[in-house]
This record gives structure tokens, C-alpha cells and sequence, in this order.
């Protein structure tokens, strides 16, 4: 963006690179905090028509959606309120952090064809990496708050978060497999096509992954039915019984940013990121936007732009089956989850990793070479990477082996919006 | 025009570097254990920053993932778990300080030449913005490598050599095997300890 604005509006370099970066930073935060109103919104509406009731309706607005602006004029005007055995610093630093490390995660997700605030070539890993840190800011406010519920909360955060990072890895590393790309990028890229071409239905194993993936994101943002660290039957309200205002919200922003974040991970692992179950914009021939491409063109905007619809609708469906799940389920004890953990989910990941490990050595066939599809095989655009590598390991010199990953890229370009 | 004239890049890594080195400094001067662990967070996070300022996003993201999120997260944890009121607040007698000093200063005095002997590092390098796609994607021969494909030695035109090259994955699964039997050694000795406890209280 920032060659954009040195190009076409003929600003001074380094003041072009500070308005690119102001600009992605303002939308994220949008993505983060507009995100958190309306989230918090439809958690109470569906919540509301889970258990019979309405939900708010009376602030005003159709589904009192006022309810949101309501909310927030409310903790913006609470008293920022430190307890007597705080340790302040630490207190009032603990959201900050909460809500950087969800942020932050947010700079290398790619929201559609080349439209990420960062470009990180190991986007994946770096994600997993930032969103472990979240955990890092509940465990200061549960120490800082000088409160034993606030401990205990914490303390139970700590146990928790460790344990399914091992499972949550694993999750993620079969698509990186598959793909053979830790670029987010390539990895939504390589499933364009039909919906049969998105790695859930690449094999009976990553379906199955799917659903451990999804329980082991809940576990790590601190989802019900594993929000231990806020039970709000045992501990008050865990590592934020001590936290009122903005401080409280700014936790309820990172936790919803979070909540996005690990279902836009699954949109983009599982879901074919930013391109629909249908190639429309593939089938009447629409040129697609490449932020490879020099010039702006309007038709390719508006392909990226519908890819980035798409991407947000995936992530908000993903946020609505955690909403679903919060309030349909009770919430596990602390050796349940720990069980669900190490009984459940690591051996269940581990068992799917080598299935689909063997289903793409194989070439075993599934849903999408069964299909009816648009002259696009699976063995095109991801299994025939490994046949490249084959030929690179056959006798091509080191250049041409790098080149490789590159190739593989573009073979998927040009996919729908 | 001044802006244009400034090396911003230089100016970002003065400025991680600066706040690797103050907060690493505020680790050693506070007495409190767990502002200590949140210092040591916030400088082995510049540290990543500072790797992520030259294209080696991988380190960056490894250097946060194992440094920053897991023996942190398990630091604190322990810290909060043993930290009783004597441990909280600690201060360092002056005795420890010598010895520190002492050890620090050698490890320095040892690391400042090795720092500025190598003549490539004295001078900035000018093509550095060419560099950048190269250097990132260095890592692919790496993976290939862990996996049993030594690409960079695809060049070695003797078969009998080249069948020799098998990569790093024999090391590496020594490695993990030699790391799980330490892991459930560690978990058995644990709990054996654990039902020697319960009988004698």
C-alpha cells in the first residue's frame, strides 16, 4: 500500500509507509473493537433465544442493537478502579497486554488475496506464536489483582493454555502438511475451487481434525465450556473479578478478538479462507485481484473485496457456533479439561495427522476427484507440488529446488472472489 | 528532505534494541519476582522484534513461541506456585552481585570483540532491501533438509556421495526419542516421589 501512495499520490516515502500503517492499524483495530460490540451483541441475542428469551430489546434500534453503544458508553464512564492489595503497575498493564497479543496476531492474517497488514511468510506459525502470548496478560491481572479468585483463575489459565498448545499444534500442522506452505496466503490459495477442494473435505482425517481443532480453540481463547478462569459460579468472575471499565472491556475485546482470530484460522485452514463454496467470480470469468499485479483495477477490487465478505462471514459463522457451544454446554472441571486435553485430543490429532499424512502419499481419492468440478483436480493444485520436489531431488541444482514453492503458488492463482 | 535522510530501519532496530537492553537492565534492579518475569517478557519480546526487523520471521515467531509464550508462561507459573512471602520480594545480597558482575563481565568482555571483529557488521549493507525474498526463503532448503532431501547438495554429481546425503531426519528423530524418554522418565520419577510422600504423612 505504501508504493501506492509514493506512486499515485507522490508522497515522501517514509511519510507514505506511516499513513499505509496507520491505515491497516485503524482497521484492525475496527476488526478488534467493532467486532467485540457486535459480538458481544449477538452472544446476548442468541443466548437470549437459546434459553427463550428475547434478549436486550429495549435501548432502541432493530434487535436493540443500540444495546452495543449503550454497553460501551456505560464502561467508558465507570470509575478505572485499582484495589488496595494491587500491584498497580502490573494491574493496569495486564489488558494492554491481553489485547496487544490479540491484536497483533490479527497483523499476519490475510483477510483476503493479499490483503493482510503484513505479508509473513510463516503466517501460521507466527499467529500460533502471538495468540499463545494472550494468555501471558490473564495470568498478570490474576497475580496483580491481589485477589485469590483472581489467582485461582489464572492459575487455572496457566494449566490450561500449556496444555492445548500441544493439541492446537498439531491441528494446524496437518494443513501446513498438505500444502507445504506455512503462508497463509498459499495455503487459502491452494483450495480455490468447488467447496469439495477445502482441506476439511480433502480426506476423512482432516474432517475429524477439524472438530479437534475447533475444540482446542475454544479451550485456548477461554471459551465455555472451558472459561475455568472466569467461572462466574465458583470464582466470581476469575482473573477479572477485580477489573471494572474500560480495563474489563479492553479483556473482553482481546477475548472476542481471539475468538475471531482462531475461527478465521480454521476459515483459512479448513474453509478456503476468502474463496466461497462456489467459484462464481472463477465461472463467468472475472479477472481476480493480485496484489502481485501493478495497476489497480476496479473489477479485480471488487473480486477481493467480495473474497474478503466472504472470509468475515466464515469468521463470524465460526464466532457464532463458539456463542452456540458457550451456551448449550456446562462447563467441564479442571481435571475434565485437562483429560479432554491429553486423553482426547492429542491422540486423536495424532492419529489424524498420519491418516491424512498417508491419505496424501497415496493419492488416495476423495469428495473433490469424485466431484464434478471445473478442470481443477486435487492432485493439481496440491499433490502435484510433491511430484516437483521429486523432480528438484532428481537432479535440478539448489535455485531452481527454492523456485519450487513458488511454482506451486501460482499454479492455484486466478481463483474466485 | 530530512525524513528521507533518516535510516528508518536502523532507527527501529536502535529502538528494540533499546528497550531489549533497558527492560534486560530492569530485570537485574527490581526486587519483585513477578514484575521480573513481565521485564524478562517484554526484552526477550524486543529480541524477537529485532529478528523480525531482518526478515527472519521465522526465528522472530520461534523466538515468541518457545522464549516468550511457553517458558514464560511456565516461569510464572512456577513462580506463583513456589513464590511464597520470603521469595516475592528478593533482594540480591551484595555478595551475588560481585560474582555476577564477575561472570557477566567475562561473558561480555568475551562477546564485545567477537561483535565487533567481523568487518561485514561494522558498516550498514547497502543492498539489504535486494535481499530480502533470498533470505526469508532460506529456510525451505532447511525443512527439505529435516526431511530427508538435502537440496542444497543436489550439485554433488558422485551418486555414491550424494546417496551418502540423507539429510538431518536420523538426527533429528535421536533428538525427539532421546527428548520423549527424558519427558516420561521425568513424569515417572515424579510420581514415584509423589506416593513416597503420601505414606510417610
Amino acid at each position: 500500500m505504501a508504493e501506492f501512495f509514493i506512486q499515485s499520490w507522490g508522497l515522501p516515502t517514509p511519510l507514505a509507509y506511516v499513513v499505509a500503517a496507520l491505515i491497516h492499524c485503524v482497521l484492525i483495530v475496527h476488526v478488534v473493537a467493532v467486532g467485540a460490540v457486535f459480538f458481544i451483541l449477538m452472544e446476548r441475542k442468541v443466548s437470549g433465544r437459546i434459553q427463550d428469551r428475547l434478549g436486550p430489546t429495549r435501548v432502541g434500534g432493530r434487535f436493540g442493537w443500540m444495546q452495543g453503544l449503550a454497553d460501551g458508553i456505560k464502561l467508558i464512564c465507570k470509575e478505572d478502579f485499582v484495589p488496595r492489595d494491587a500491584d498497580a503497575m502490573l494491574f493496569r498493564l495486564a489488558p494492554y497486554i491481553s489485547f496487544a497479543a490479540s491484536y497483533a496476531a490479527f497483523l499476519a492474517l490475510p483477510f483476503s488475496d493479499g490483503w493482510s497488514a503484513q505479508w509473513v511468510n510463516t503466517g501460521v506459525f507466527f499467529i500460533l506464536a502471538v495468540l499463545g502470548l494472550e494468555v501471558f496478560g490473564v495470568i498478570l491481572a490474576g497475580y496483580a489483582s491481589g485477589s485469590k479468585w483472581s489467582l485461582f483463575g489464572a492459575m487455572r489459565e496457566a494449566a490450561q493454555v500449556v496444555s492445548y498448545e500441544v493439541p492446537i499444534g498439531m491441528c494446524v500442522v496437518v494443513p501446513v502438511m498438505i500444502c507445504g506452505t506455512l503462508d497463509l496466503h498459499t495455503i487459502a490459495n491452494q483450495q480455490a475451487g468447488w467447496f469439495t477442494n477445502w482441506l476439511i473435505f480433502h480426506d476423512p482425517a482432516t474432517f475429524i481434525l477439524f472438530w479437534v481443532y475447533f475444540t482446542c480453540a475454544l479451550a485456548s481463547v477461554n471459551r465455555a465450556p472451558f472459561d475455568l478462569a472466569e467461572a462466574e459460579s465458583e470464582l466470581v468472575a476469575g482473573f477479572h473479578t477485580e477489573y471494572s471499565g474500560i480495563r474489563w472491556s479492553i479483556f473482553f475485546m482481546a477475548e472476542y478478538g481471539s475468538m475471531f482470530l482462531v475461527s478465521g484460522l480454521a476459515a483459512l485452514l479448513f474453509f478456503g479462507g476468502w474463496h466461497g463454496p462456489i467459484p462464481i467470480f472463477d465461472l463467468v470469468g472475472w479477472p481476480v485481484y493480485q496484489q502481485a499485479d501493478t495497476g489497480f483495477t476496479l473489477l479485480g477490487y471488487i473480486a477481493a473485496l467480495a473474497g474478503c465478505v466472504n472470509f468475515l462471514i466464515k469468521g463470524v459463522i465460526g464466532v457464532t457456533v463458539m456463542i452456540w457451544v458457550r451456551w448449550t454446554l456446562p462447563r467441564l472441571r479442571i481435571d475434565q479439561v485437562i483429560t479432554t486435553c491429553l486423553k482426547y485430543c492429542v491422540p486423536i490429532a495424532a492419529v489424524c495427522f498420519i491418516g491424512a499424512m498417508f491419505w496424501t502419499i497415496y493419492d488416495i481419492p476423495f469428495i473433490n476427484d469424485l466431484a464434478p468440478h471445473r478442470g481443477r483436480t486435487r492432485a493439481e493444485v496440491r499433490e502435484g507440488r510433491q511430484i516437483r520436489i521429486n523432480n528438484a531431488t532428481g537432479g535440478l541444482d539448489n535455485s531452481d529446488a527454492r523456485e519450487d514453492g513458488e511454482v506451486a503458488s501460482r499454479g492455484v492463482e486466478g481463483g474466485e472472489g | 528532505m530530512m525524513l528521507a535522510a533518516i535510516e528508518w530501519h536502523s532507527v527501529f532496530f536502535m529502538f528494540f534494541a533499546l528497550v531489549a537492553c533497558c527492560f534486560a537492565a530492569a530485570v537485574l534492579f527490581t526486587n519483585n519476582i513477578v514484575r521480573m518475569a513481565f521485564y524478562l517478557t517484554i526484552c526477550l519480546g524486543s529480541v524477537a522484534a529485532l529478528f523480525i526487523l531482518a526478515g527472519a520471521e521465522f526465528v522472530g515467531a520461534m523466538q515468541l513461541m518457545i522464549y516468550v509464550g511457553g517458558t514464560l508462561v511456565l516461569l510464572i507459573f512456577g513462580v506463583m506456585l513456589t513464590a511464597q512471602e520470603r521469595f516475592v520480594s528478593m533482594a540480591t545480597p551484595p555478595g551475588e552481585w560481585v560474582i555476577a558482575v564477575i561472570v557477566g563481565g567475562a561473558l561480555m568482555a568475551l562477546l564485545l570483540p567477537v561483535a565487533f571483529g567481523v568487518e561485514d557488521w561494522s558498516s550498514p549493507n547497502e543492498q539489504r532491501s535486494e535481499l530480502t525474498l533470498q533470505d526469508t526463503e532460506s529456510t525451505a532448503a532447511l525443512g527439505f533438509a529435516l526431511a530427508g532431501n538435502r537440496v542444497d547438495k543436489l550439485s554433488e554429481d558422485n551418486p555414491t556421495l550424494r546417496k551418502g546425503m540423507s539429510g538431518y531426519l536420523l538426527p533429528f528423530v535421536i533428538v525427539s526419542v532421546h527428548l520423549l524418554v527424558v519427558l516420561i522418565g521425568a513424569g515417572y520419577m515424579a510420581r514415584t516421589r509423589r506416593r513416597v510422600d503420601a505414606q510417610g504423612s
